[in-house]
């Protein structure tokens, strides 16, 4: 069932729409969410929406609760390749939980929350931005490590990343629900503004998997090839590889890759010189879970991310 | 005066990115002033061009007191400027979200920590800023409330009104709560406008500098002492929002006094001029900021208010 969350009127005959799509079946009780569109520039989620609905609906009998799903938090942002709601200046995730007596933003986010709220678990499924390329990954913050990072192993993903706490990721949709004891996994796959088909049939797998974990599918799950494990960060570092020149970067791998020490994963160019400015190599072997996507850098721009374990 | 370049980065397809700095006295750090982080600052930068330009003036005559370094920085982010984009123009990222800076970070995140590294171990510290909302403010100084900050000190501006904001998770990496951290007392203010240059406005906001650089010694100059500078916490300011979207026709303005239920604002239906709905004040007050764009939307703010 189609139900509008919010409906804010635009100044010429239009309203700002947020909509989901509640999918319920069965006599279960738990209510599981799965939420993207937060920035107007990330679309893999889309992919992730329309698979589960479709498998959900068409699968009614296997289904025991309930499945919302929210494609467009930020749809105007998604219709206009904005990554922000347009016309306003700050990241949408970064203003959760809301104002209810704050501007148009801040209410919005203000009852995103209390549609979100009370939920079994949320799904918030970013895609990075158009800079970077990430594998299929959940990242946690290391507050709510023991509890979430159990639930994330469902998921059946490349890489579970653990992250410091920091103040101003208070402000994160996941962060604000988390803190009202609604349990929410942040993934992050793909890169910006494109679709990848494969990392989305992985996540729709590791979705149902959980959703059976959860006792709300009673459905087939496929399975991961047998080689396939997850990588949790805490028993290593990670080391975020940035530019030291401004120039066009080349990769040399696809992220997903295992490299050696001293392997080269890209270089700096310079197209007017026809010079090289930088190569970029990694110090220790390592596992490269992000990589640069956008090619024109600035001294600073991040590279790469590497997942080296601690007795590599 | 010495014009210094305080940070240089090399583009892949433009000019060298740099940040200009006017240094002024030697002695104790007393003051820094950044003007335009972001690329619509015009009124900021203008006022800050302004200072240099009346600061070279002093500094002839001799009415530099001695003893007292000022340092001035009227743009950090000249590349969004030129082309007419608010942010850091390759990723559209905001500067004054970077603080403290990370200078082996990204790269709006090496321009906040080398600005940072320049402007640090000041006394005080001044930041012409703008707000996240587009609108017209009564020109003020605001202040973040960390437990470091002396309001009292905010008063020499003579500024209409001193805002004391307490800070959310996002303000924690502005430059003004980042300057408070490190110990340096920090104002922003905010000069009127954004995206326009009002002289009238502006000139409010550099006598309002100067007033205070005399008041603690740093010149000899000789103004209008200002306002009684009247504090307000930002949670007190009264919120009045569109309650339908349309063409907003105003009423009003800035600095005006406005009794309850007196028409603000009406919004307009934008097919056939009917009036969808009246704005009104909710309480007697100032007008302390109005939203400007001609068209809103449900729900967005429009006034804020400062109750008598």
């Amino acid at each position: 069932m189609i139900k509008t969350v919010i409906s804010t009127e635009l100044p010429v005959d239009e309203h700002l729409l947020i909509r989901k799509n509640s999918i319920s079946a069965g006599s279960g009780k738990k209510r599981v969410c799965v939420v993207t569109g937060t920035h107007g520039d990330e679309l893999e989620g889309q992919y992730i929406c329309y698979r589960i609905g479709s498998i959900l609906q068409e699968n009614l009998d296997c289904l025991d609760g309930t499945v919302e799903i929210y494609p467009a938090l930020n749809p105007l942002g998604i219709d206009s390749i904005t990554r922000g709601i347009p016309s306003f200046d700050l990241d949408m995730n970064r203003i959760f939980p809301g104002d209810p007596m704050g501007s148009m933003a801040e209410n919005t986010a203000y009852n995103i929350i209390e549609d979100l709220k009370g939920a079994d678990l949320v799904l918030d499924i970013h895609s990075s931005n158009i800079f970077l390329y990430e594998v299929p990954q959940v990242r946690i913050n290391q507050l709510t490590a023991e509890k979430l990072v159990p639930l994330a192993r469902y998921l059946n993903l490349d890489f579970l990343w653990v992250h410091e706490a920091a103040t101003v990721l208070e402000a994160t949709l996941a962060y604000s629900l988390n803190a009202l004891n609604t349990p929410t996994l942040v993934v992050e796959m793909g890169v910006g503004m494109r679709i990848t088909k494969s990392y989305g049939d992985q996540l729709v797998g590791g979705i149902l998997n959980l959703l059976r974990h959860l006792g709300v599918w009673k459905g087939d799950v496929p399975e991961p090839p047998a080689d396939h494990r997850t990588i949790l960060s805490t028993g290593g570092t990670v080391e975020f590889i940035n530019a030291s020149a401004s120039g066009v970067f080349i990769p040399l791998i696809r992220q997903s890759n295992q490299v050696e020490a001293g392997q080269s994963i890209g270089r700096i160019v310079d197209p007017l010189r026809g010079a090289v400015l930088q190569e970029v190599a990694v110090d220790q072997p390592g596992f490269v879970f992000t990589i640069r996507a956008y090619p024109v850098v600035y001294e600073g721009s991040l590279l790469a991310r590497v997942y080296r374990e601690d007795n590599a | 005066m010495k014009r210094e370049r305080l940070f240089v980065m090399p583009s892949p397809f433009r000019d060298e990115f740099r940040i200009h700095g006017f240094r002024f006295g030697s002695g104790r750090k007393s003051l820094a002033v950044v003007g335009a982080m972001r690329g619509d600052e015009l009124q900021q930068q203008f006022v800050c061009s302004r200072l240099v330009h009346t600061l070279q003036d002093l500094e002839e005559r001799g009415e530099l007191m001695p003893g007292h370094e000022i340092l001035i920085i009227p743009s950090a982010n000249p590349f969004a400027m030129n082309i007419g984009k608010r942010f850091w123009a390759m990723d559209n990222t905001d500067i004054n979200r970077m603080f403290p800076g990370y200078a082996l970070g990204e790269t709006t995140q090496r321009i906040a920590a080398a600005l940072f590294e320049h402007i640090q171990g000041y006394e005080f510290g001044v930041q012409l800023a703008s707000y996240y909302l587009a609108g017209d403010f009564i020109p003020h100084v605001r202040m973040m409330h960390t437990g470091y900050e002396d309001v009292e000190l905010a008063k020499g501006f003579g500024l209409p009104y001193t805002l004391v904001r307490t800070p959310l998770p996002i303000d924690t990496t502005t430059l003004n709560y980042n300057w408070q951290i490190w110990e340096t007392q920090a104002f922003s203010v905010y000069a009127g406008h954004t995206g326009v240059i009002d002289v009238a406005t502006a000139d409010d906001s550099l006598s309002a500098i100067l007033r205070f650089m005399a008041m603690h010694g740093l010149i000899r100059y000789r103004s209008h002492p200002g306002y009684y500078s009247q504090v307000v916490k930002e949670e007190d300011l009264v919120n009045v929002k569109a309650c339908r979207a349309g063409i907003m026709y105003c009423m009003c303005k800035p600095d005006d006094i406005v009794r309850r239920h007196q028409h603000l604002a009406s919004i307009l239906d934008p097919y056939d001029g009917s009036v969808r709905w009246e704005v009104r004040a909710p309480v007697d007050g100032t007008i302390f900021f109005m939203q400007t764009r001609p068209l809103v939307l449900e729900n967005s703010m429009l006034f804020r208010l400062i109750e008598s």
